[in-house]
């Protein structure tokens, strides 16, 4: 609360600077009007509120940040020697006792003395630091108002100042994409690696066998987890083909017949209808794959006789099939629209039929975009997550058969995931290991799909 | 050209003796793209008549009219929330049904009424203590299975095994339903209440808050950053190496899996910076970083929209490079930045997989009152609920399918429509 009270009074501060500047700056430019003035006295105004709210607010920002783990470090220095704590082990329970504590939570056992009066002195030199925190925020904001004032006088260059610290801001925010791939790829890498100090990459790549399950104690049945992950992508594969054997050729058909027969009116009204479908969230078609498709296949499949799984492939397959065509739409719409018009003039003069002209002329003149966006699609499929976490299994069976259950790279990780968690058992950082491989699949996949349709959109350009 | 009499065919037969089969190809090859389509909006139409046939009927709920007595002696007025109530509503029905006296029948009457009914009675009293001493005739709501009974999603010819309602329940229903006392109304509950194990006491309203919370983080954050990031790129930046990284990483993030993204919360927002699981908070950091690349693509392609000449112009009577973006270019651009923005902000609304591993699955009966409080947002909710066991849950969750649907259908209009009333074609 008292963090939300200093950042409303940096605001009212900053407001007060900025009318301190643009006051300060009319009187400097004196009677002479503010034709003297290098820049228009609000950016006077808006270079002394930076200046007095920005440091404050980067303070605030780091005390957020950092507070909690210097205070708590500082009180388990003291607290550690006279309990006698040694190994990190119980450094590390006793920490997460003391912030219960201080949170006001139930703690798991009885505190102890001890342990309450670390909790009293963390929540004291929690309070004197908010207090200082307070002092020398205010203290900084006045300083700083009164430096940017004492230094305006008609040659102050305000306006190229304000606009140094937008710009900034605006190549950072720019950059922060590159961050995120950045944050993505370190730390998956490094929970990866230590996955991989307990797993040698071999048998998770090559490994048949994938039951993650660890035993709790030693004795338990089935102790030793298998983390040979090849049934996992094989699932994935299974999956992601029969999507795309359904998305590929309805969504490209769909393209064609929208692109080179369709009425505008009826291009109108379709396109968006197929657009639906892709802003339908994966929630309700997971629930849908579950609760309508997946019992119907099996009632179909059982009425010729087949054994069915319950979570059949077939089931997450189809309606991931659906939810993808519209992506299989609309790239193949871009790349057929964009091939010339004078293409298929000179193949109808030479009188060919509209079919012959796509078959023989469009389609194999847009081929590398479509490719492309075939490529786009599979990686959505592979990366999908919510349809199969709910339709389909969690048992990892090495098979081909599309009635049978099996699981994905995707449906792995949340399960792993999701839950209780301690990261130091291969079971969760295998999770991380997973996600490694879906972040590096999707990737290249993506790389190889958008050099292909930026090459082919040259082309023709 | 020389006419050839005899056997040789001219081209012009050759062509007309194939011209029939190329038509009907054409015709076949015309029909099977029409059928494509047609087919995707089949299955469109069938997606959305099966969630809302399974899901009209939760908005109405069953209610038991009871006449409760609110005896002195089962109250204590220092502590009312010690007294008895579910024995209130045990009392209510034993009248009614003075015949049963079994205990396992009394068990089964009993069995009618939702848990919840005692809840609502310790509300009436908390809020008006002088109803004590008093009769007071209240509808409560029914258990759950008596719900689906009277919605008719329960098999009466069924073995009376098989079933979770038994014999003489249903000749008490029967009865109670004859008398008027039990009958669908209106669901309140599902607007009104968090989540919660019982089928008839839970509602939306804790989702709907959380994602109401984290989208509010989402946008904070996801809006300003992006429109900054595509000013910079489309405006300021030279075009070098770094900037064609910059571009390519964008371009990567939006196809990047959702799930990576709550692989990266999990590892760098809740492990490293140690904020708290469940928290929208946290929910609306992640769903930033998804969002993030769809606004700055919008917010490009808008800026790109707006002719050179503006920029000229306002260069030209001296405005500097940022006042012109400013002051000229970004209001030209903002309407098509807003309609990119809602469009990101209705995928992020709908997006579930990242907030499972963040800890957003969490089971949350109370309503989240901050960003840092515990909280689950609406298709997480719905990804509950298609797990849970009873049949009541089904039609709840398409009913909670439904709103979702709404407010997305909602939020895209408001995109279409801001679209169309200011996009300016240049």
């Amino acid at each position: 609360m008292a963090v939300i009270l200093l950042i409303c009074s940096i605001f009212v501060f900053s407001q007060a600077a900025y009318w301190l500047g643009v006051k300060r700056a009319r009187r400097a430019a004196g009677e002479r009007g503010q034709a003297v003035l290098h820049s228009r006295p609000q950016y006077y105004g808006v270079l002394t509120a930076l200046w007095c709210g920005l440091p404050a607010l980067f303070i605030i920002f780091a005390w957020i940040l950092f507070a909690d783990s210097i205070l708590t470090g500082m009180v388990m220095d003291q607290v550690a020697p006279q309990m006698g704590l040694t190994s990190t082990k119980e450094i590390d329970l006793v920490e997460n006792d003391l912030k219960n504590l201080v949170a006001g939570h139930r703690a798991t056992t009885d505190p102890g003395p001890l342990l309450q009066r670390a909790a009293d002195d963390y929540r004291r030199l929690k309070a004197v630091g908010e207090k200082a925190l307070f002092v020398v925020i205010l203290s900084l904001m006045t300083l700083c108002t009164f430096l940017v004032w004492l230094r305006i006088r008609p040659a102050l260059r305000a306006r190229n100042q304000v606009e140094f610290i937008l710009r900034a801001f605006l190549v950072l925010c720019s950059t922060l994409a590159v961050f995120i791939t950045l944050g993505i790829v370190l730390s998956v890498l490094f929970e990866s690696i230590r996955f991989f100090q307990m797993v040698p990459v071999t048998e998770f790549l090559f490994g048949l066998n994938w039951s993650p399950q660890m035993a709790i104690r030693e004795d338990q049945v089935g102790s030793s987890g298998s983390f040979g992950a090849v049934p996992v992508f094989a699932g994935t594969m299974l999956i992601s083909v029969i999507a795309m054997l359904v998305a590929a050729p309805v969504g490209l058909m769909s393209a064609i017949y929208l692109a080179e027969y369709s009425g505008k009116k009826f291009r109108a009204t379709a396109k968006p209808l197929l657009e639906i479908l892709a802003g339908v969230p994966t929630v309700v078609y997971g629930f849908f794959a579950a609760l309508t498709v997946a019992p119907a296949i099996r009632s179909l499949g059982v009425s010729f006789g087949l054994t069915v799984s319950s979570e059949s492939a077939l089931a997450a397959g189809l309606v991931m099939g659906v939810m993808i065509i519209p992506f299989v739409l609309s790239i193949s719409d871009d790349v057929i629209n964009a091939v010339p018009q004078s293409l298929r003039d000179g193949s109808y003069a030479l009188g060919a039929t509209r079919s012959e002209t796509v078959k023989l002329v469009v389609i194999p003149a847009a081929l590398p975009g479509i490719v492309g966006g075939m490529l786009l699609a599979v990686s959505r499929a592979i990366g999908e997550t919510m349809i199969v976490v709910m339709a389909a299994g969690l048992s990892a069976n090495l098979t081909v058969n599309p009635l049978q259950a099996v699981t994905t790279v995707t449906v792995q990780i949340v399960t792993l995931l999701v839950g209780d968690q301690e990261f130091d058992s291969p079971k969760t950082l295998a999770a991380f290991a997973l996600g490694l491989l879906l972040f590096i699949v999707t990737l290249v996949l993506n790389i190889i799909a958008l050099y292909v349709v930026r090459r082919y959109r040259e082309q023709y350009e | 050209m020389t006419h050839l009499h005899g056997n040789a065919p001219s081209t012009m037969e050759i062509v007309n003796r194939k011209l029939g089969r190329r038509y009907r190809a054409e015709k076949r090859f015309r029909l099977v793209g029409l059928s494509a389509i047609l087919c995707s909006l089949l299955f469109l139409a069938v997606l959305f008549l099966s969630i809302f046939a399974k899901g009209y009927s939760a908005f109405r709920q069953s209610y038991l009219l009871l006449d409760i007595h609110f005896a002195e002696e089962a109250m204590n007025v220092n502590n009312l929330a010690t007294a008895d109530y579910q024995g209130l509503v045990k009392d209510a029905l034993r009248t009614m049904f003075p015949e049963v006296t079994s205990r396992g029948d009394r068990k089964l009457l009993y069995g009618l009424a939702s848990p919840g009914a005692a809840f609502q009675l310790q509300q009436m009293v908390a809020e008006d203590t002088s109803i004590i001493g008093t009769t007071r005739t209240v509808w409560l709501p029914a258990d759950d299975d008596v719900d689906m009974l009277l919605k008719g999603y329960v098999d009466r010819t069924a073995a009376e095994s098989d079933r979770r309602l038994k014999d003489v329940q249903f000749g008490w229903i029967d009865t109670l339903a004859g008398q008027g006392r039990l009958r669908l109304k209106f669901n309140a509950t599902f607007f009104l209440a968090g989540d919660s194990r019982e089928p008839e006491l839970a509602g939306i309203l804790g989702a709907a808050v959380g994602s109401l919370y984290t989208l509010a983080v989402t946008l904070f954050l996801s809006f300003p950053i992006g429109v900054a990031a595509a000013i910079y790129l489309e405006e300021f930046a030279a075009r070098n190496r770094w900037t064609d990284i910059i571009e390519v990483n964008i371009n990567n993030l939006a196809a990047v899996p959702s799930i990576v993204f709550g692989l990266l919360g999990l590892a760098v927002f809740l492990n490293f910076f140690g904020l708290p699981r469940s928290a929208p908070l946290v929910g609306g950091l992640v769903l930033t970083l998804m969002t993030l690349p769809t606004i700055i693509i919008a917010s490009r392609v808008s800026l790109q929209s707006v002719p050179p000449s503006i920029r000229e112009a306002a260069l030209g009577v001296g405005a500097s490079k940022m006042q012109t973006v400013f002051h000229h270019v970004l209001p030209l651009a903002l309407p098509g930045m807003l309609t990119g923005t809602i469009i990101g902000m209705a995928r992020a609304l709908g997006e579930s997989a990242p907030l499972l591993m963040i800890g957003m699955v969490a089971f949350i009966v109370d309503i989240p009152k901050g960003f840092l409080e515990p909280a689950t947002v609406l298709p997480v909710q719905i990804y509950l609920w298609a797990d849970s066991p009873e049949r009541a849950f089904v039609e709840r969750t398409s009913a909670a399918i439904i709103v979702l649907l709404a407010f997305l259908i909602l939020m895209n209009a408001t995109a279409v429509y801001l679209r169309n009333r200011f996009e300016r074609r240049w």
